[in-house]
């Protein structure tokens, strides 16, 4: 337990607060090895998990760091930087504080670890890059305490992992360090104890008062949602009113180019010429920081935002959350809404905005899902070993290793705590020697047994390429953009998307349209002249899909038989639906069929989410491919995927055939590019390949290829290799998720409701209008190819070129 | 026959799906850039390790258009070796494998930037190659009636998925697609390659048929996958 110096009580009372109990308990409890606070945004959090530091800091005894503080966003450690200075300079404390990303200067992050400050606040992969440091054991000895912030959020990704392996490290030097992990409203709290404690520790869970609950509404507009979409161009006027009517309102968007588009629309009605910003991952940290500033000055009363916003960085003043389409996941709109009103015991203030007719069924679930505090999330599952792998290479960069120490340390890892030895000697061997059935690189391995048993690097120089790939986040190409003739870069794109682009293309970015002009080394120049409609940016940003107890939810409101808690427009669309077909039911799938200009269509209802009906969609096709049911296509929303072919869908219960799609997967899975793009993050996170090379991007193109062909080599001849494990136990869980679709198998149980219609049902209209639509490749592509490349030939005169 | 035939130069050649060229006057096929042994030379100089089977897979496909042309002389146009060592390093099934394709016929291994200077490996081992009235070599000069390699040129079209390994030929000069496994590509377009042709090459694209199709001077490349060494 610690006490608090009066010098802190003295300064709460001349503030006017007093210790909330949270803090106080917090304080309490400060001995405990391992500690969980959840509480909501605005409640204290930050303090509560510093205030036991700051005490033991007072006397001015501590020499070297005592306290570490690490967050998923570089800003939130700047934030937090800047909100403790006020009581360590108020109460004179001898407290150091500084931090450390990867923006901080190289002069200066030399400095601090020969110095290192009493409290260093920090990011995952910045610590981990100071664990891989031979000084590492002396920077760290006198550890005290590790605050883990918006642990929540890193317990999500493999940056938590990442994180939780560097934490074990650093336990085995300062074996007194405890760990305080602060969390927002989380569904499952034991979990994430669980990942916070030195396994098997206990972790006492505190939870702070949660405050009144938030006041949360669909936003009711003149005009109706329109049936497919997700842009909610039509409630722009409805939003510019909300925010004439409050301080500073936050708008948030699902992907970061529904957010560019919805700015750009925004200003274009703005007559009162609003002061409204944007802020997305894509655009250039100065211009994120200059709308952060102006957002802290309260010169801002919007800002356009996607999830680098999500985080409790503290934006001054704002009353009001405003979610743009269906939430996905009740858990991050409950944590959105906590963004407003940051006073304690206020409540929080937020509206829905469907984007179209369907999102209008999803708001209203998602609302009272909130209500009951019915919060959603999928355990994550063992820890991930690529991670594993960068963790053992890092630990090889700061000096020779024993295995069996190593592998204890790391199976105190709650998400590893069931690692067995050999998983972890098959880590151990990919690192040292590649870990290929065919022992090629025995003569040249990454890390050498010595005499005495310890492991090391082969080649110390090595270390300085494992540290420059140090992290689990993972980039996609991108280019910087920039106006010609300025340094300064607007933001960033894909570079898949850049090669598109012609010159005198336009695209938005930062809410500007720009003209593309053409690609300078590696950066993309464009100008101001704005004279075409733009173009939308495809950036990459993950595309949620609806949890699952959404979707149970969204299942559960169709069973009633009129819905007052819709919209009219809504109900009555649903009402249409239960005349003409039915609607979906829990326990069974419904299909509908009918015809549309020569094309036989069929819609699975599955609700199994995104991604699990994109999965579905493939395998279906697949199977209608090998019985003769020529599928030309198909489009998955979160709740169906919609086929249509030459054709017609006779019986789809044979189709949906739990053990079929199951064999299908497996088949289908070799040569995907789902499969390609996870092979690819996972061989960078392990070490195959390399994210960063200083000479990668300069040297000639022709000397560069692509991980799809180390892909398919390695399928070809070493299918079983470790990565490839890696990447089906991933794809698995992430972009394939068939996991969704044997819930789905599971809960329906082959109950099948075929209903044959002679035109599109109401609840499958709006799918004929979706984008995303995905044409089916095979041998019809290579005779696709062949009669355009024959087209050109001949209309440019070249067929008959010879001698 | 799924290959594109057409006359080059005054012979009559294919350009064979698989990246291989056909002379069908002299039954000779040429091959350029298998940058054998490129895994262990990436592993000796940066410490990764990639999948180790590139030169098994290389030296298995040029097998099959061996045994599918038996053709009296092979050119190697350069670059079969990913260095000097990785020759040397070649395992002992591999150089077998060689050898048993060099059975009965003429082998002509033209030097390469990669692997320039002499190499312990039977056959012919050549700076530049004439037959055919052709002229082969690894890098491309001003001569005309040219054969050669080292770009590693790729091409797609709008609607034809990714860029595949390409030729690419005029009137004057042909650039061979690069055959190794581990082999990445320039774009025909991109100026190293475009500007050593004349106003229209045209572009034999590889895969499961070789298509041919015009260079277009602004199209829309696509790439695929993530770049790696």
């Amino acid at each position: 337990m610690t006490v608090l110096p009066d010098t802190f009580t003295d300064w709460f009372t001349r503030r006017g607060w007093s210790v909330h109990p949270h803090q106080a308990d917090m304080l309490d409890r400060a001995d405990a090895p391992a500690l969980l606070l959840i509480a909501p945004t605005g409640g204290g959090k930050t303090l509560a998990g510093f205030l036991p530091s700051l005490a033991e800091l007072a006397d001015g005894t501590h020499q070297g760091l005592h306290t570490l503080y690490v967050s998923p966003l570089k800003a939130l450690a700047t934030d937090i930087k800047r909100n403790l200075r006020t009581p360590v300079d108020d109460i004179r404390l001898p407290i150091r504080i500084e931090d450390r990303t990867g923006d901080t200067s190289y002069t200066k992050k030399r400095r601090q670890r020969a110095d290192p400050p009493h409290i260093l606040l920090t990011t995952p992969e910045s610590l981990a890059l100071l664990t891989s440091y031979e000084d590492a054991p002396r920077m760290f000895a006198g550890l005290q305490r590790v605050i883990i912030d918006e642990i929540h959020a890193l317990s999500e990704s493999k940056r938590g992992d990442q994180l939780m392996l560097a934490l074990s490290r650093l336990q085995a030097i300062a074996p007194d360090m405890r760990r305080v992990g602060l969390s927002a409203t989380v569904e499952d709290p034991a979990a994430i104890a669980h990942l916070l404690a030195r396994h098997p520790d206990p972790c006492p869970i505190l939870h702070a008062d949660p405050g009144p609950d938030p006041d949360i509404q669909m936003l009711t507009t003149a005009e109706a949602p329109p049936w497919s979409g997700g842009g909610a161009k039509y409630s722009i006027p409805a939003v510019l009113e909300q925010v004439k009517n409050h301080k500073t309102t936050l708008i948030f968007h699902n992907t970061r180019a529904q957010a560019e588009l919805y700015f750009h629309n925004l200003w274009l009605a703005n007559e009162d010429s609003l002061p409204i910003g944007i802020h997305h991952g894509s655009l250039d940290r100065a211009q994120r920081e200059k709308v952060e500033a102006a957002m802290v000055r309260g010169d801002l009363r919007a800002i356009v935002c996607t999830g680098t916003l999500d985080l409790g960085i503290d934006w001054g003043d704002v009353d009001l959350v405003i979610q743009i389409g269906a939430p996905k996941n009740v858990k991050r709109l409950v944590q959105r809404i906590g963004r407003a009103n940051h006073r304690y015991n206020a409540p929080s203030k937020a509206l829905l905005v469907p984007a179209n007719r369907f999102e209008v069924v999803e708001c209203v679930a998602a609302l009272e899902a909130a209500k009951a505090h019915d919060l959603d999330g999928d355990p994550r599952g063992a820890g991930p070993r690529d991670v594993l792998c960068q963790h053992i290479l890092i630990a090889a960069c700061a000096g020779p290793f024993n295995a069996d120490d190593l592998f204890a340390q790391v199976t105190s890892v709650g998400a590893y705590s069931d690692l067995t030895r050999a998983a972890f000697d098959d880590c151990l061997d990919f690192c040292a020697t590649g870990g290929y059935s065919l022992r090629a690189y025995d003569k040249w391995q990454r890390l050498l047994q010595r005499p005495d048993g310890d492991w090391q690097l082969r080649d110390p120089r090595s270390a300085q390429r494992i540290r420059m790939n140090i992290g689990t986040i993972q980039d996609t190409d991108t280019l910087k953009v920039r106006l010609k003739g300025n340094f300064k870069p607007l933001g960033e794109i894909e570079e898949g998307f850049a090669a598109t682009l012609t010159a005198g293309d336009t695209f938005l970015i930062g809410g500007e349209i720009v003209r593309y002009e053409g690609l300078r080394e590696l950066t993309v120049q464009v100008t101001r002249r704005a004279d075409k409609p733009p173009k939308i940016a495809t950036f990459m940003g993950k595309k949620f899909a609806t949890s699952t107890q959404l979707s149970a939810r969204v299942l559960d409101m169709f069973r009633q038989d009129s819905w007052p808690a819709l919209p009219d427009h809504t109900a009555d669309w649903l009402t249409l639906q239960t005349e003409v077909s039915k609607l979906p039911e829990a326990d069974r799938i419904l299909v509908e069929s009918y015809e549309y200009r020569d094309r036989h269509y069929a819609c699975f209802y599955g609700f199994a989410g995104r991604n699990a009906q994109q999965t579905l969609g493939l395998l279906l096709t697949q199977r209608m491919e090998q019985s003769g049911l020529a599928a030309l296509g198909f489009v998955a929303t979160d709740y169906a995927t919609l086929i249509w072919g030459l054709e017609p869908v006779t019986d789809p219960a044979t189709l949906l055939q739990g053990g079929a799609l199951r064999d299908g997967l497996t088949q289908w899975l070799a040569g995907n590019a789902v499969m390609k793009r996870t092979f690819r993050a996972s061989a960078t996170i392990a070490g195959l390949i390399e994210r960063n090379s200083p000479q990668a991007r300069k040297s000639g193109r022709q000397a560069t290829f692509s991980s799809d062909i180390l892909y398919d080599t390695l399928q070809k001849y070493d299918p079983d290799h470790l990565i490839m494990q890696i990447t089906h136990e991933e794809a698995m869980r992430g972009l394939v998720d068939f996991g969704r679709i044997e819930a789905m198998i599971e809960r329906t149980k082959g109950r099948v409701d075929h209903v044959q219609l002679t035109r599109v049902s109401p609840l499958a209209a709006p799918m004929m209008l979706e984008m995303g639509r995905v044409p089916i490749a095979g041998e019809g592509r290579e005779r696709l190819l062949a009669d355009a490349a024959e087209t050109l030939m001949h209309d440019s005169g070249l067929r008959d070129i010879g001698p | 026959m799924t290959g594109h035939a057409f006359t080059f130069c005054g012979s009559d050649v294919v350009a064979r799906p698989s990246g291989c060229l056909w002379i069908a006057p002299s039954r000779t096929l040429c091959v350029s850039d298998l940058h054998l042994g490129k895994s262990g030379r990436i592993a000796r100089r940066s410490g990764y390790f990639l999948p180790p089977y590139e030169t098994t897979d290389t030296l298995a496909r040029l097998a099959q258009e061996i045994a599918a042309t038996y053709p009296a002389r092979v050119i190697c146009l350069g670059d079969s070796f990913d260095d000097l060592r990785a020759a040397e390093e070649l395992s002992e099934p591999a150089t077998r494998q060689l050898a048993q394709m060099q059975a009965g016929r003429e082998w002509i291994w033209i030097e390469g930037n990669h692997d320039a200077g002499p190499v312990a490996i039977s056959g012919s081992h050549l700076w530049e190659y004439r037959t055919d009235n052709l002229m082969f070599r690894h890098i491309a000069t001003a001569d005309p009636q040219e054969v050669s390699g080292h770009y590693h040129p790729k091409y797609g079209i709008p609607g034809g998925g990714a860029a595949r390994a390409c030729f690419v030929y005029d009137d004057t000069r042909l650039i061979m697609p690069a055959f190794g496994t581990y082999t990445g590509g320039l774009s025909a377009t991109d100026p190293a390659v475009r500007t050593l042709f004349g106003a229209r090459p045209i572009a034999v694209l590889t895969g499961p048929r070789a298509i041919p199709v015009p260079v277009q001077d602004s199209p829309r490349q696509r790439r695929s996958g993530g770049r790696f060494y």
